[in-house]
């Protein structure tokens, strides 16, 4: 499966991270290996200069064969239409120029990160950079090549979301169509890949125990449950973060800050400050999908008042402020 | 000439030729992103999730100058455990950067076929090659190992929320410590046996470009192969920009920095002032009149960049006392009094390579200082100060990113942002013109390269370019 990557506006980060994926060889080898040919890459290729525009040219024109565009970064639209806020380097042209060309050849598409899925942090505030996903503008189907588009395959963008991705989601998404593993009903609803979206950041979420308890933690570094103050979105969060570390060890809650729902759509407008719950009479108006609200209400009542001491005191502790009990009594 | 593969984001630079040399350059960024305005209105705590996602590959510093500036504006100081949290956390980002740098970005380059008929050539072939090259085997999983202080210290790279301007959000435990202690005994292991093949101390000891040349003569690591192509290439002697070297202080507390701040000018360091710098936009694709300082700094996007003749990059062009300065890692290793540094500059001024062993120095200096901030880590102490941002105060946050000087400068008023500029490494290094016609560091260090009339892309153009590490999307946040 020959692959072309190209940069739109963002961060670069869904690349630094691809290049960490866990690998004895490293990432090209692992593509390579599961019969992906990384033909153009602007981090690793190269091609530079009128090298590289040829290469892009001649993929655009038919002239050069290839199976998957991946694009990384927000589509710029702006200012009034023109796409001028992103010209490709060299080329004169605009960058969404390129991307609705080449992916008019490929046989996949494939959005990388949330800000080519939906738009992302580029989108955020009044947007004057008039930025939008490939096939969705937040959570509105449309973007730039709009809501009927589909690849040579048949499939519609795969938007391998989040700020940035993991690693993981990116490769197993190009092995699997590399395999020819892949179908329309691998994606969800938001035309993301179901095998990491189908889950929520809240399964193996190290702090599980606080949530039970809703022993919440009050300021950055406490141990407790982040749902209740500190803004967390792991309950209402598609991804599996908490269950594929990062670098073998880490994940957002691993590392005791909040989930913000980053493989979300509209996630950079949450429309409160990042790191506080909104609450309405003390509750958190972002309670748990798919449960009952009187239920939740309930049992949060129940569990806050069965909270062993231990918990209640290490929710507000950088470290376990004590040992939990052993048959034979309490340890201190 | 564009797009650059292999920099951090998109580039073009225009060439006049003439004569077979650049009669003078114009760099630009193509790419517009404007963070600055997204921040205005915002909670002053949304800056640390929305600053990282300008950088995918520095965001740790994009966070650490927020956290400062925070700080700042706050009023407020970090346990001791915190500090050295952020430290390691940053430390891990910019040896990673300057190793993918060398790795992914610089040295493929050599294995271009149009050196085929130098003597080193097929050796650097099978070893650099862009993609394939059998070095990236042993960098990419040497990487995701030492970015494993990042999974145990900041729960993710990029974009992690660990990075507080009280301290960091994860309290590591004695075990924990001990796992980061094997990870970078590791990393040194690396270091010590592919890209130096000799001790960190040895290679850090080197004090001239004599002696570099002479450690490098039959050695086995990648970075002694480095040497002697770019000895072979006279990349000691291209790349020359303005000899004005700026650094903020890099691994900065209450116990002093690291490396520390300071301006390199005539021959000469003198104390940083953060009062000199102004940003000037007669040449970018802004509405402003005369430079200003970043604290009252704006950021006006044009609706019709074409109708602006003059300007020709999304780039402002950051300024000292009036001056063009160039930052990096052989700004901060100059700044530092560190010998070979020193020696470079003193006998050529900057270039390829001296831009290149400095980031090697401080690879060979900064492990061995990880190394000590671990140990001094006490497991059980806080991590984190507790603290609430200011209804209306003004903070400046500077650090070290791996590609040089980092500034935001912050206001908040009724509890909410109410200005933000950020100037960052690269917007110093590859600036266009200024009012006074000055041309940005990159433009000068371009000036003058012997190229051929023929040549598209010329390579010796390439080698100068990704010397100074470009980080284009942080340039145009």
């Amino acid at each position: 499966m020959k692959l072309l990557w190209l940069q739109a506006s963002g961060c670069g980060g869904c690349t630094q991270a691809l290049l960490g994926a866990e690998s004895r060889r490293g990432v090209f080898a692992r593509l390579a290996g599961g019969g992906v040919d990384v033909v153009f890459h602007p981090a690793v290729s190269e091609a530079s200069g009128d090298e590289a525009l040829a290469l892009l040219a001649d993929a655009a024109d038919g002239r050069l064969a290839f199976d998957a565009l991946c694009v990384e970064g927000a589509l710029l639209r702006g200012p009034n239409g023109s796409g001028r806020f992103h010209v490709l380097a060299g080329s004169g042209r605009p960058m969404i120029d390129w991307v609705r060309r080449l992916a008019a050849r490929a046989r996949h598409v494939l959005a990388i990160g949330s800000c080519t899925a939906f738009g992302g942090i580029s989108a955020g505030g009044d947007n004057l950079l008039e930025a939008c996903g490939l096939q969705f503008d937040g959570a509105e189907p449309g973007g730039l090549l709009g809501a009927d588009f589909r690849a040579g395959s048949g499939l519609p963008v795969i938007n391998v979301a989040g700020c940035p991705s993991h690693a993981d989601w990116v490769v197993d998404t190009l092995l699997a169509l590399a395999a020819d593993a892949f179908t329309a009903a691998d994606l969800d609803e938001l035309q993301r890949p179901r095998f990491y979206s189908e889950q929520l950041v809240h399964h193996g979420c190290p702090k599980n125990e606080f949530y039970e308890f809703k022993a919440s933690a009050q300021k950055p570094s406490d141990l407790g449950c982040l749902m209740e103050n500190l803004g967390c979105k792991g309950t209402q969060a598609h991804a599996d973060c908490n269950v594929r570390p990062w670098y073998g060890v880490g994940s957002c809650l691993r590392g005791g800050f909040s989930c913000i729902a980053c493989t979300e759509p509209g996630f950079e407008e949450p429309g409160h400050p990042f790191m506080e719950t909104p609450k309405i009479a003390g509750i958190p108006i972002g309670l748990p999908l798919d449960m009952p609200k009187a239920w939740f209400v309930a049992l949060a009542a129940l569990s806050k008042s069965a909270t062993p001491k231990r918990v209640r005191e290490s929710a507000t502790s950088d470290h376990p402020a004590m040992l939990p009990t052993n048959r034979k009594g309490t340890r201190k | 000439m564009g797009p650059f593969n292999r920099v951090e984001g998109d580039l073009e630079v225009a060439l006049d030729v003439a004569d077979g040399r650049v009669r003078s350059a114009e760099v630009s960024a193509s790419l517009y992103r404007g963070f600055e305005n997204l921040l205005l209105g915002r909670d002053p705590l949304d800056a640390l999730v929305l600053v990282p996602r300008i950088c995918g590959i520095c965001s740790v510093s994009q966070s650490a100058a927020a956290a400062a500036a925070l700080a700042d504006a706050a009023g407020i100081a970090m346990p001791a455990n915190g500090r050295l949290a952020q430290r390691l956390i940053h430390a891990c980002e910019n040896l990673a950067d300057h190793l993918t740098h060398f790795y992914c970005f610089f040295m493929p380059d050599f294995a271009r076929d149009a050196y085929a008929g130098r003597p080193w050539h097929a050796g650097v072939a099978e070893r650099f090659r862009a993609q394939r090259g059998s070095a990236l085997a042993d960098w990419l999983p040497a990487r995701t190992d030492f970015l494993r202080v990042m999974g145990y210290l900041a729960g993710k790279w990029p974009h992690t929320l660990a990075l507080q301007p009280g301290g960091t959000t994860r309290a590591v435990t004695a075990t924990e410590k001990l796992r980061l202690a094997a990870v970078l005994r590791e990393f040194r292991e690396f270091l010590e046996t592919t890209l130096f093949a000799d001790t960190l101390e040895n290679f850090a000891a080197l004090d001239s470009c004599a002696a570099l040349l002479a450690w490098a003569e039959a050695r086995d690591g990648d970075f002694a192969h480095c040497v002697r192509v770019a000895a072979d290439l006279g990349l000691d002697r291209v790349g020359r920009a303005t000899d004005r070297f700026l650094a903020v202080g890099a691994y900065a507390g209450e116990d002093g920095a690291l490396f520390p701040a300071g301006v390199w000018q005539d021959g000469a360091a003198a104390p940083f002032d953060a009062a000199a710098i102004g940003e000037d936009v007669s040449h970018a694709w802004f509405a402003g009149d005369a430079p200003l300082p970043p604290a009252h700094g704006e950021t006006r996007p044009l609706a019709d960049p074409d109708g602006k003749a003059a300007a020709y990059s999304w780039c402002k062009a950051p300024r000292y006392a009036g001056r063009v300065v160039e930052t990096g890692a052989l700004a901060r290793q100059l700044l530092a009094g560190q010998p070979l540094a020193a020696d470079f500059v003193a006998a050529r001024g900057g270039s390829v390579l001296a831009r290149v062993a400095a980031r090697m120095v401080e690879v060979a200096r900064v492990l061995p200082a990880m190394e000590d901030w671990l140990r001094a880590v006490e497991p059980g102490a806080p991590f984190c100060a507790e603290w609430r941002p200011p209804q209306s105060a003004q903070g400046v946050g500077f650090v070290e990113a791996a590609r040089g000087a980092l500034g935001h400068w912050l206001s908040i008023e009724r509890g909410r942002i109410a200005g933000y500029q950020i100037v960052a490494p690269t917007t110093w290094n590859f600036s266009p013109r200024d009012a006074a016609g000055q041309p940005g560091a990159l433009e000068q260090a371009l000036a003058g390269l012997p190229v051929g009339d023929d040549e598209k892309a010329p390579v010796i153009v390439q080698h100068v370019v990704r010397s100074f590490d470009p980080c284009m999307v942080c340039t145009v946040h």
